[in-house]
Formats: structure tokens, C-alpha cells, sequence
């Protein structure tokens, strides 16, 4: 049982890894949105098998704040702020998706090797996946790098506390109760200020690009 | 090696090239199914296949031996490495001949020589259609390769016997890497098909062919020879995607009850693959041609990530 549900983790693991990849490389914000959700629903899926395997209970807690969260309301938010936003159809213009998509694997082969040594200290059935969770921080991270408009830089920030989240699962079977529920409402009231930013931007310049921030004042 | 699995390896030599029409007859239906047509015969190819074979051949005035060989090269090419996968059983005398690699060196010989073909009578769309299958064959081929080694990775050997000996007689495990490297194939086999991402088999524009512009100078039983080709690729990277990521129920040792049982794996398989085929073509529209080495790097992508997901996940236990 142990044994295939450790496999289970592992499978899980590799999911939310292409996941990462696949927002990476996604043009459309809609989809992109919906790429999240799965993530999200992963990551249920993932602390839910820990949590069975285990047996620790405050797990399943973590699993359903997750899917409370992260699979319904903030995708819920989502959906509602680009439809207010008329962004629904637009498709980004990213700088060459090849080249982003070799610099993350260039990413995920440095966080592996960061990760060998942590792995080996940690003695959890999921250890070995802390690699792939460094890895979609990383990915995350290069996300918001890359992206010039508004709402894909507020998903790749979700996306990141989605890797950070699946870090601390896999390492240390997740935070305790009353850190989680800080961050789960961090992120939420995050994901609300964000979303009245997005329309006070796009308010100053007509538009969500946020390379228009970087001009102090009108030539 | 013994007579028996001499027999059985012709046998499979046989049954590759009359399968091959069968699957792609198939793939047909069910997508005229899934767009609401009405679907051709089942044996619609064979029936193709049969008038173009009784058709004279035309010739260009300057067509070389080059463009009245390759046929011939092609379909060989085709059988042999439909015939070098092991879809019947593992212990077969061609097995040991060719290993995966070998296997990708094969393809790419017949596509050397289909691409010589399309630019041999000098019309500009064979030219066209020769320079944009080498633009998606190099760039295929790493990721065809990448996806194989994962696999290869697991069993330590690139034959593909071994290969599926151990993924499909050991003890079932979750492999993640297989995950990857299994959509990765998908892509480049549909790349390499010419099917609908990054190219149409049944389009009629020039200026969007790229399989097709290569052989718009053939006729009669060159013709044939190509069709009957471009079906056996089809089922040979069928077979392949089947013996790398699904090889469970091919035996060990032969049989006939063994044989009958694998045969009949080996339809239901190829049955459920082709309708899936069938469905990724419905769900998808063309690309635009430059899309295509996005599509492939991607592919390429997912192949190495498999490699990285084996080395970090499913090493040292």
C-alpha cells in the first residue's frame, strides 16, 4: 500500500511539475487560469495521499483548504476579474516560448541538484519530490520574469505559493495548522488588493501591460 | 532460435503490411465518426490501394533513378522497421538485429529519400514540401530519441526487446518519467505522421502540404508503394508508442495460445489508439508551419524533463 502510494506522490509530483511547464508556455489567460485550477487540484490530490499515508490528520485540512481555495475560490476570483476586465480572449505577447521553456529546464536541472542534499536529510515518504517542488517555484518565478501583463504575473505569484506549498508537504509533512491559515489568508487578501490594482492600472494607462510602470512621468 | 520463432518472425514480417491499411482505414472512420460524416469503408485504403496499383505509372521527363527507387527504398525501409518492433513476442530473431536507435536511423533513411524524391523532378512545391519534412524530421528525431532513452533509462538497454520485457513482465510500477516521455512521443509521432497539428493528410492546398507536396509527381504503383508506406510508418510508430508505454500482453516465450492471445492484444490496442488519434485530429487545428518547431521543441522539452524526472524520482530504491 506504502509502496504505491509513494509511487502515487511521485506520479502526482510529476503532474504539478508539467503543469508548471505548461503555464509557462501558455499564451491565452483563460487557459492559463484553468492551468492553475489543475494545479491546485493536484496539489489536493498529492497532500490528501500524504495525509492518508501518514495518517497525520492536519493534513487533510491542509488538502481542503487547498481545494477550497485554490481550486474554487481563487479561480472563481479569477474568472470574475477578467471577465470584468474584458481580458477573457487575450493572448499575450511572450518573448520566444522555446527560449523561456529551455531556460526552465536549465531551471529545473539547478534545482535538483540544490534539492539532493535536502532530500537526503528529510525522512518523509515524499522526500524525493522536493526537487520537483523547487523546481516549480523556479518556474513560477521565470513566469512572473517573463510576462508583461498583470494577471498572468498575479497567477505565476499563486503558482509560486503552490510550489512552496508542495515544498513544505514534501519536506516536512506541511506547516503547522495556524502558519498555514496565515498564509491561505495572505494569498487570499493578496489575490483581492491584486485584483483592485489590476483596475487602477489599467484605469492610469488603458491597458494591464505593466511595462508602463516603469515610466516615472509622461515625456 | 528455432524454427518456430523464425516462422512466427515472418509471420509478423506479413502481417505488418497487411495490418498497416487496416489501422489507417480505421483512423479514417472514426474521425469521419467524430465530424459527423459518413464514415469511408473499413477497407477503403485497400481498396486505394488496389486501383493505383492496376494504374500506369507517368513518368516527368527528367525524373532520375533516384525518383523511381525511392519508392521502393521507402517501403522497405517501413517494413523493416515495422518488423524490427516486437509486437508478437520479444524473442524474435530480428530483435537482436536493430536496436531503438537503429530503429530512428531507418526512418530517417527513408525520409532522406523521400525528400530526395520530392526535389528530384525540380517542380517548386516538391522542393518546398523536401525542405519543410527535413525542418520537422531534425527537428523530431532528438525528441523521438530523448523519449526513447527514457525508457531506455528504466530497462538499461536500447533494444527494444528488453525494453518491453522489463516494463511489461516485471512488477507493476508508477513510472512518471514514462508520463513525460509518453506525451512526448505522442507529439512527435504526430508530427512525423503528417497528422493534424502540424500538418493535414487530406489537404488539398499546396502551399500548406508538407507530406503530401513531396509526392504530388507520383502516380500508379509508385504511388502505391508510398500510400502503402506512409500507412506502415503510421503503424509502426503505433507499435512502437504501444511497446515502449503499453506492453503488457506481449509473451515471452511463443506460444499459440500465447500468439492468438498477443494478436488480439495487439488489435484492441491498435483499435483504441487509432480512435484516440482520430480524436486528438478532431480537437486540433493545423499550425501555422512556423509553429511547428515550437510544437517539437516543446516535445523535446518533455522528453528531457522525463530523463530528469527518472534521475530525481525513481533512482536509488
Amino acid at each position: 500500500m506504502s509502496h504505491y502510494s509513494g509511487q502515487l506522490i511521485n506520479l502526482l509530483a510529476a503532474v504539478l511539475l508539467l503543469l508548471s511547464f505548461a503555464m509557462l508556455g501558455q499564451r491565452r489567460i483563460l487557459s492559463l487560469i484553468n492551468l492553475f485550477m489543475a494545479q491546485g487540484a493536484v496539489l489536493c490530490a498529492s497532500t490528501a495521499t500524504v495525509a492518508l499515508v501518514t495518517g497525520q490528520k492536519h493534513l487533510y485540512w491542509s488538502a481542503l483548504i487547498t481545494l477550497v481555495l485554490k481550486v474554487l475560490l481563487l479561480p472563481w476570483i479569477l474568472h470574475r476579474l477578467i471577465r470584468r476586465l474584458n481580458v477573457k480572449w487575450d493572448i499575450e505577447t511572450l518573448f520566444n516560448i522555446p527560449t523561456t521553456m529551455l531556460i526552465g529546464i536549465v531551471l529545473v536541472i539547478f534545482s535538483f541538484n540544490l534539492a539532493l542534499p535536502i532530500s537526503e536529510l528529510a525522512g518523509t515518504v515524499s522526500r524525493s519530490t522536493v526537487g520537483i517542488a523547487m523546481a516549480s517555484v523556479m518556474l513560477s518565478f521565470l513566469m512572473m520574469i517573463t510576462r508583461s501583463k498583470a494577471v498572468p504575473q498575479v497567477i505565476g505569484f499563486l503558482a509560486m505559493e503552490n510550489g512552496l506549498f508542495f515544498a513544505a508537504t514534501s519536506a516536512t509533512y506541511g506547516m503547522p495548522m495556524v502558519v498555514e491559515l496565515g498564509i491561505a489568508l495572505d494569498v487570499l487578501v493578496g489575490m483581492v488588493i491584486l485584483g483592485v490594482f489590476f483596475f487602477q492600472i489599467r484605469e492610469q494607462f488603458d491597458s494591464l501591460d505593466i511595462r508602463h510602470l516603469e515610466q516615472l512621468k509622461e515625456d | 532460435m528455432n524454427l518456430t520463432t523464425i516462422l512466427l518472425q515472418f509471420f509478423a514480417l506479413i502481417l505488418a503490411p497487411v495490418l498497416a491499411p487496416l489501422l489507417t482505414g480505421w483512423i479514417n472512420q472514426c474521425r469521419a465518426w467524430l465530424q459527423n460524416r459518413s464514415a469511408p469503408p473499413l477497407l477503403q485504403p485497400y481498396y486505394q490501394l488496389g486501383k493505383l496499383f492496376e494504374k500506369e505509372v507517368v513518368l516527368a521527363h527528367n525524373a532520375s533513378g533516384v525518383f523511381r527507387a525511392a519508392p521502393y527504398f521507402i517501403f522497405a525501409a517501413m517494413v523493416l522497421a515495422a518488423t524490427i518492433i516486437p509486437t508478437l513476442s520479444t524473442d524474435l530473431p530480428f530483435g537482436p538485429a536493430a536496436d531503438a536507435i537503429a530503429l530512428v536511423g531507418i526512418f530517417a533513411l527513408a525520409r532522406v529519400f523521400i525528400a530526395l524524391a520530392g526535389m528530384d523532378v525540380g517542380t517548386s512545391f516538391g522542393t518546398l514540401g523536401a525542405r519543410r519534412e527535413m525542418l520537422v524530421g531534425f527537428l523530431a528525431e532528438p525528441a523521438l530519441l530523448m523519449s526513447i532513452f527514457t525508457a531506455s533509462l528504466i530497462s538499461h538497454s536500447t533494444s527494444l526487446s528488453t525494453i518491453v520485457d522489463t516494463l511489461g513482465h516485471r512488477e507493476f510500477v508508477i513510472y512518471p518519467s514514462l508520463a513525460f516521455a509518453g506525451v512526448a512521443f505522442t507529439m512527435v509521432s504526430l508530427a512525423e505522421n503528417a497528422r493534424i497539428p502540424v500538418d493535414n493528410p487530406t489537404t488539398h492546398l499546396e502551399l500548406t502540404m508538407i507530406h503530401e507536396a513531396m509526392i504530388l509527381e507520383y502516380s500508379g504503383r509508385h504511388l502505391a508503394l508510398i500510400e502503402w508506406a506512409a500507412a506502415l510508418k503510421m503503424y509502426a510508430y503505433s507499435c512502437l508508442g504501444l511497446a515502449l508505454f503499453f506492453p503488457w500482453g506481449v509473451p515471452q516465450d511463443v506460444t499459440l495460445s500465447n500468439l492468438s492471445l498477443a494478436l488480439a492484444g495487439l488489435l484492441f490496442k491498435l483499435a483504441i489508439g487509432g480512435a484516440l488519434l482520430a480524436l486528438i485530429e478532431t480537437l486540433s487545428a493545423k499550425m501555422r508551419i512556423f509553429r511547428a518547431p515550437e510544437f517539437l521543441g516543446t516535445a523535446f522539452m518533455l522528453a528531457v524533463l522525463g530523463m530528469l524526472v527518472h534521475l530525481l524520482l525513481e533512482t536509488g530504491k
